[in-house]
C-alpha cells in the first residue's frame, strides 16, 4: 500500500466488508455515544425486531440535550423543571438503557456531561478509534486522531445492532493553519475562519484533517473547538493527528488503557500519523498569525467577519433575508452592537481551559447592567475543577450565573433560551436562526470575546480587556 | 420502508439556499420519542406567525401547494444538526423527494434510510425549477432521472446501493445483519480491541 493519510488509515483499519460499486462498505464503530434525544425512536426500532444491542460495552450513553442546567436530584423534581414531553424522553433513556445494559451517566453520576466532553475527558475516546453519536459535532473527538462522525436515528439502531455502518469512503481535505496567533486570537477563531473561507457547504462530501504548525501548537482543548465545528464546514469529520500532547492528555485518563495496553497503544497511536507523500483530494492554505478576533453576522457560521470589519454586502435574497434577521446592516462593523445576552458553554467552548479565557476577563469586572450573562460548564467534572480553582466565584461576583452541565442555550431545549429580537453572543457552533429560542439573534464567537462583550454590554474586541 | 420506482409531482419550491435541519424542525419539536406526527412542526417558524397562524406567501402554505410531493430547494440544503426528524417531517408532510444543487450529507443519508429521495442536479437545471415552480415532473429512481415537462430527462448520481433499496423497499438494516459472521471474524482477528 502506497502512502496513507490519517483517515485512511483509520478508516482501512475498521473495513469488515469493502466497497464494491454495487454495495457501501460496512465499517466497524469502536465507540458508540448515545444521548436522550436522538435514540428513542433506534430503541423502537431494536424493540420492534427484537434484536439486542450487540456490543453494550462499546456503548456509552449521558443526559445532556434537554436536561436541565439547575441541580436535579431525582425524576420528580425533573417533572418540575422541564417540559413533560422532555421529562418522559430523559425517563425512556433511563429505561433503555438499564434494560439493554448500556452504561448510563445519568444525574447521581459526576462524570455526566455534554457528550463530546465527556468522551475525551473520559479518556475513551482514543486515536484510530471509530467512533459515532446520534449528533452531529461527534467531530470533536477526531482532535484525538478517531474517525469521528455524527448520524443519524435509523443508524443509531444500525450501531446498536451490528456494531457497523454502511458507508461510502469519503473524499478528504487537508486544512494547513501555519503560523503562530496573536494574543487575544483563539481556536475558535481559526475554525470560523476557516468556515468564512470555505464555506458552509465547502467541506461536503469531505474529511477533513487540520495540519500545520499552528495545528501542533494546540492543547487538546482547543483542537476539540476546531474539529467541533467541522460539520459546520459542511464535512462529515474533521481530524488531527495524534502527538505528545494527545498522549500526554489521555495519560491515566480513567477510561484510557492502562499499563502494558497503554504501552501498545501508544506504539499504535504513534504510526498514525499521515505517511510522507499521502495524497489529498484537496488541501487549503491559512495562515494564522494574520487571523484576528472573529464573529456571525448572519444566520450561519460561515457568515462571519474579523471582528472590527464591516459586515460583507451579499447579492442573494437569502443573504438579505438573513442579515434582516439579525438587524444588521452591510458596512457597518459588528463591533459595538448591543448585546441582551451571552453564552459560555456547547461543546465547541465549555472546558476548562475556555472557562479560564472568560474568568480572565470577568475577574474584577461586572456584567453590564441588563446584559444576562451564562456560564454552562461541559460536564460535571469540569464544573467540580472549575470551582476549585475559583472560577465559579469569579463569574458569580461579576453578576453570571453559573450552571450545572449541559447543552443548555446552545440548543434551547432545557429551557434556557434567547427572547425575540434579542442579541445573545454565544460561544456555542451554530447561529441558525432560531437556533436559541424564536426569534433569537445569534452571534458565535470565542469565550475571550464572549466575556468581553458581556462587561461592555456590546461586542467587543476582547484584545481590549487582556491585561498584558 | 414503502418501494419507490418513481415519484411524478408538481413542484413546490423553496429558493432559500443553506436550509438548516433546525429551520425543518425547530429544535423545541425534539423532545418527542417517536418519529410519527412531525408533519406539524416542518418549517414551523417559516410556516407559522407568532399567533400561530399559516404565513400566507410562505411557499408550503400556498394553495398552488396542495399535493406537490417535490421540494425544490436552495444549494446545500439539510446543512446543520444531524436530527432525523428533518425527512421524517418532509415525509410526514408528504415531500418525497428533495431537489437542489447540494444536499448537505448527514440529511442525504437519512432520507435515503427513510425513502425521501435527494435529488442533486446541475445548476442551469436547477435555475430553471426556481424559475418554474409548479411545472411537473418525474423523479424516476429506477432511471436515476429527472424529467422535465420540456421532455428533458437529467441524470441524477444514485449510487447502486440506495438505488436497490429505493425500489426493493428494503431497508438496510436487515442487510447489515445478514453479514453477522463477517462482523463476528472482524471482531475476532482485529490487532487491537477497542
Ligand atoms: S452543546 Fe450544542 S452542539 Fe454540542 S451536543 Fe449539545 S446541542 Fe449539540
Amino acid at each position: 500500500m502506497g502512502a496513507q493519510s490519517l483517515f485512511e488509515k483509520v478508516w482501512n483499519d475498521h473495513i469488515v466488508a469493502a466497497e464494491t460499486s454495487e454495495t457501501p462498505a460496512v465499517l466497524y464503530i469502536d465507540l458508540h455515544l448515545t444521548h436522550e434525544v436522538t435514540s428513542p425512536e433506534a430503541f423502537n426500532v431494536l424493540a420492534a425486531r427484537g434484536l439486542a444491542v450487540r456490543r453494550p460495552d462499546l456503548t456509552l450513553a449521558t443526559l445532556d440535550h434537554s436536561t436541565p442546567t439547575v441541580p436535579v436530584k431525582t425524576l420528580k423534581e425533573l417533572d418540575l423543571l422541564v417540559e413533560s414531553s422532555a421529562a418522559t424522553q430523559i425517563r425512556v433513556m433511563i429505561e433503555n438503557c438499564a434494560k439493554l445494559g448500556i452504561r448510563l451517566l445519568g444525574f447521581d453520576s459526576d462524570q455526566r456531561g455534554i457528550v463530546h466532553v465527556i468522551g475525551p475527558e473520559l479518556g475513551i475516546t482514543q486515536p484510530g478509534k471509530t467512533i459515532v453519536c446520534g449528533d452531529s459535532h461527534t467531530s470533536t473527538h477526531g482532535a484525538f486522531g478517531a474517525l469521528a462522525f455524527g448520524i443519524g436515528t435509523t443508524e443509531v439502531a444500525h450501531v446498536l445492532a451490528s456494531q457497523c455502518l454502511l458507508q461510502r469512503k469519503p473524499k478528504t481535505l487537508a486544512v494547513n493553519v501555519q503560523g503562530r496567533l496573536q494574543p487575544g486570537v483563539t481556536a475558535k477563531d481559526v475554525i470560523l475562519a476557516i468556515i468564512g473561507r470555505i464555506g458552509v457547504g465547502g467541506g461536503t462530501g469531505h474529511v477533513i484533517e487540520y495540519r500545520g504548525s499552528a495545528i501542533s501548537a494546540l492543547s487538546m482543548d482547543e483542537r476539540m473547538t476546531v474539529c467541533n465545528m467541522s460539520i459546520e464546514a459542511g464535512a462529515r469529520a474533521g481530524m488531527i493527528a495524534p502527538d505528545d500532547t494527545t498522549i500526554q492528555y489521555l495519560s491515566g485518563r480513567p477510561l484510557a488503557p492502562q499499563g502494558r495496553d497503554w504501552e501498545s497503544a501508544v506504539r499504535r497511536w504513534r504510526a498514525l500519523p499521515c505517511d510522507a507523500g499521502a495524497r489529498f483530494d484537496r488541501e487549503v492554505d491559512v495562515d494564522a498569525s494574520v487571523l484576528a478576533p472573529m464573529v456571525t453576522f448572519g444566520t450561519n457560521p460561515g457568515m462571519v467577519v474579523p471582528i472590527d470589519q464591516p459586515v460583507p454586502a451579499g447579492e442573494t435574497a437569502s443573504f438579505a433575508k438573513s442579515l434582516a434577521y439579525m438587524g444588521v446592516e452591510a458596512g457597518k462593523p459588528m463591533l459595538g452592537r448591543p448585546v441582551d445576552v451571552v453564552f459560555i458553554g456547547s461543546c465547541t467552548n465549555s472546558r476548562l481551559s475556555d472557562l479560564r479565557d472568560a474568568a480572565q476577563v470577568f475577574r474584577g469586572r461586572k456584567v453590564s447592567a441588563g446584559v444576562r450573562a451564562l456560564v454552562v460548564p461541559g460536564s460535571q467534572a469540569i464544573k467540580k475543577q472549575a470551582e476549585a480553582e475559583g472560577l465559579d466565584q469569579v463569574f458569580m461576583a461579576a453578576g453570571a450565573e453559573w450552571r450545572e452541565s449541559g447543552c443548555s442555550m446552545c440548543l434551547g431545549m432545557n429551557g434556557d433560551t434567547v427572547g425575540r429580537g434579542q442579541l445573545c453572543v454565544s460561544t456555542s457552533n451554530r447561529n441558525f436562526e432560531g437556533r436559541q429560542g424564536v426569534g433569537a439573534r445569534t452571534v458565535l464567537a470565542s469565550p475571550l470575546t464572549a466575556a468581553a462583550s458581556a462587561v461592555a454590554g456590546r461586542v467587543a474586541d476582547p484584545r481590549q480587556y487582556l491585561r498584558g | 420502508m414503502e418501494k419507490i420506482t418513481a415519484i411524478t409531482s408538481r413542484t413546490v419550491v423553496l429558493p432559500s439556499t443553506d436550509t438548516d435541519t433546525d429551520q425543518i424542525v425547530p429544535a423545541r419539536f425534539l423532545t418527542t420519542t417517536t418519529r410519527k406526527g412531525l408533519g406539524k412542526a416542518l418549517f414551523a417558524d417559516w410556516r407559522f406567525d407568532r399567533s400561530g397562524a399559516p404565513v400566507a406567501d410562505f411557499p408550503l402554505n400556498r394553495p398552488s401547494a396542495q399535493g406537490c410531493s417535490v421540494l425544490v430547494a436552495g444549494s446545500n440544503f439539510g446543512c446543520g444538526s444531524s436530527r432525523e426528524h428533518a425527512p421524517w417531517a418532509l415525509l410526514d408532510f408528504g415531500i418525497r423527494a428533495v431537489v437542489s444543487t447540494e444536499i448537505a450529507d448527514i440529511f442525504r443519508g437519512n432520507s435515503l434510510k427513510n425513502g425521501l429521495v435527494p435529488v442533486i442536479v446541475d445548476k442551469a437545471t436547477h435555475g430553471w425549477l426556481l424559475e418554474n415552480p409548479g411545472v411537473e415532473v418525474t423523479v424516476d429512481v429506477s432511471a436515476r432521472q429527472l424529467r422535465l415537462p420540456d421532455g428533458r430527462a437529467v441524470e441524477f448520481p444514485l449510487d447502486s446501493f440506495s438505488r436497490y433499496c429505493l425500489l426493493n423497499g428494503v431497508d438496510q438494516l436487515g442487510y447489515l445483519l445478514s453479514r453477522s459472521d463477517a462482523i463476528a471474524d472482524f471482531e475476532r482477528n482485529r490487532a487491537w480491541q477497542p
